[in-house]
């Protein structure tokens, strides 16, 4: 774990100066230089924080589902921790996605909030996660509060890729990729991006992933230790 | 017995309570006066288009199903036949029977919604397309059952049920009611049936997935 906490430290370090440091130019010569892109400009560099918020937020989502799937199957308490533990970075990976891009959108869309499908599904995706914790809340028996949020979870899930694939059709979009865009509207965004940029993007994409890791394991071990604790005094 | 009379003499028992106390219909049927009235107070006069009134439409639905679809598994604690449910009939069959009696109270509430908007709003709300609208009202409601139910099974071993049922449902809902608003705006607009056949396409894959899943998981909701 030490070696992924250091591996995250330092590749998130190398992309944020990276990514905000190494300035555009209309034809790049070099390594050391970005292509400027219409209507994007120094606007660009947010793909290499929000999307990998997104994803990290997505990943957690699914890991969260599959610790509840594992719970049913297994009655093992401890898959309930993780599940939990996962669902909570979720709602922060979450939050911090909704935030960077509505952000980003002010500048870009002139303003923060545009119902665009993907903004819908992020402010959904909010949603299920407050419904998941108020659920959890309402609650008393660890057994119940731990099948019963799996089971929601689940059935949450389930809706999601009505979201990925079928809403962005369905609806115009802002987003690149949407219904309309002519850069192809498929639901997945086609890469399109300089050779550096996307050596960088890659790099920040597995180091959120990295970074999840880490912060999943500590909170995994905060939980059972506060689970042994409560256990004790009950 | 077998799967198919069992789940008809649970739907009949249900039935057969619900007509004898009247407790959900009364209240649903009150709760959609309420809502429209509220609604119109709104407009004043105006007369909305119809994706406004579309939108509202499904906003009326959508409320009131969340104060009385959740009573099916709750009543059932309340009352404490939850256990002699579990033991005379198989997970499946509780299911399915709830999902049917739930689709028969949603398609209840869409009628008084749909005569209540006939009414009130005689100038706008007039479906122009019947075969879209009949399509869109006899999918949304089997999906909005498919979800209620599962949902309301959930709440029902909650504590605080009334405001927990439609926050943990309405994240659910979205997909539906988005799909069943667009449907019934091109419905109202006189759109050619085959407009809406990608809408149908979105209802019966949820619908579908929302049972197999619930099918699946019910199990688990059910047996403490």
């Amino acid at each position: 774990m030490n070696f992924v906490k250091y591996a995250s430290i330092i590749l998130i370090t190398f992309v944020i100066i990276a990514g905000i440091a190494i300035p555009l130019s209309p034809a790049p010569q070099s390594w050391l230089e970005f292509p400027v892109i219409p209507a994007l400009e120094q606007k660009a560099r947010n793909i290499f924080f929000h999307v990998p918020v997104a994803w990290t937020t997505m990943l957690a989502f699914l890991v969260s589902t599959y610790y509840g799937f594992r719970y049913l199957r297994t009655k093992n308490i401890d898959y309930d921790i993780k599940s939990v533990s996962a669902a909570g970075l979720g709602f922060l990976f979450c939050f911090l996605a909704t935030i960077t891009g509505a952000l980003w959108a002010k500048f870009n869309w002139g303003s923060f909030w545009n119902w665009d499908p993907r903004e819908t599904s992020i402010f959904i995706l909010l949603l299920i996660y407050g419904a998941y914790f108020a659920l959890r809340s309402a609650l008393d028996t660890e057994e119940k509060r731990a099948s019963l949020s799996a089971v929601y979870s689940i059935i949450a899930g389930l809706t999601v890729p009505f979201f990925i694939f079928v809403m962005p059709r369905m609806m115009a979009g802002l987003h690149p990729g949407a219904k309309g865009d002519p850069e192809g509207g498929g639901p997945v965004v086609q890469m399109k991006m300089a050779p550096n940029m996307r050596v960088i993007f890659f790099i920040s994409l597995f180091a959120f992933n990295l970074l999840f890791i880490w912060m999943l394991n500590l909170r995994i071990r905060i939980a059972r230790m506060e689970y042994e604790r409560s256990s004790h005094h009950a | 017995m077998s799967a198919f009379s069992s789940t008809y003499s649970l739907i009949l028992k249900d039935v057969q309570s619900e007509l004898r106390t009247r407790y959900a219909l009364n209240a649903l049927l009150m709760f959609v006066v309420t809502a429209v009235a509220t609604i119109l107070f709104a407009l004043r006069s105006d007369q909305p288009n119809s994706t406004v009134l579309a939108g509202m439409y499904w906003v009326v639905v959508f409320f009131t199903a969340m104060s009385g679809l959740s009573r099916i598994f709750v009543s059932e604690e309340e009352r404490g036949t939850t256990m002699t449910l579990q033991l005379v009939a198989s997970p499946s069959v509780v299911y399915f029977g709830k999902l049917l009696f739930n689709t028969l109270l949603t398609l209840a509430l869409i009628v008084a919604v749909t005569v209540l908007y006939t009414i009130v709003f005689s100038g706008s709300f007039v479906i122009k397309t019947p075969s879209i609208f009949f399509v869109t009202v006899g999918l949304g409601s089997l999906g909005f059952a498919s979800a209620a139910t599962i949902i309301a099974a959930i709440v029902a071993k909650a504590n605080t049920r009334g405001t927990l049922y439609p926050v943990l449902s309405f994240p659910i809902l979205i997909v539906l009611l988005m799909t069943v608003m667009n449907a019934t705006t091109r419905a109202l607009d006189g759109e050619p049936f085959s407009e809406a056949l990608g809408d149908f396409q979105v209802l019966v894959g949820y619908f579908l997935v929302m049972i197999g899943g619930s099918y699946l998981l019910f199990d688990f909701v059910w047996k403490d």
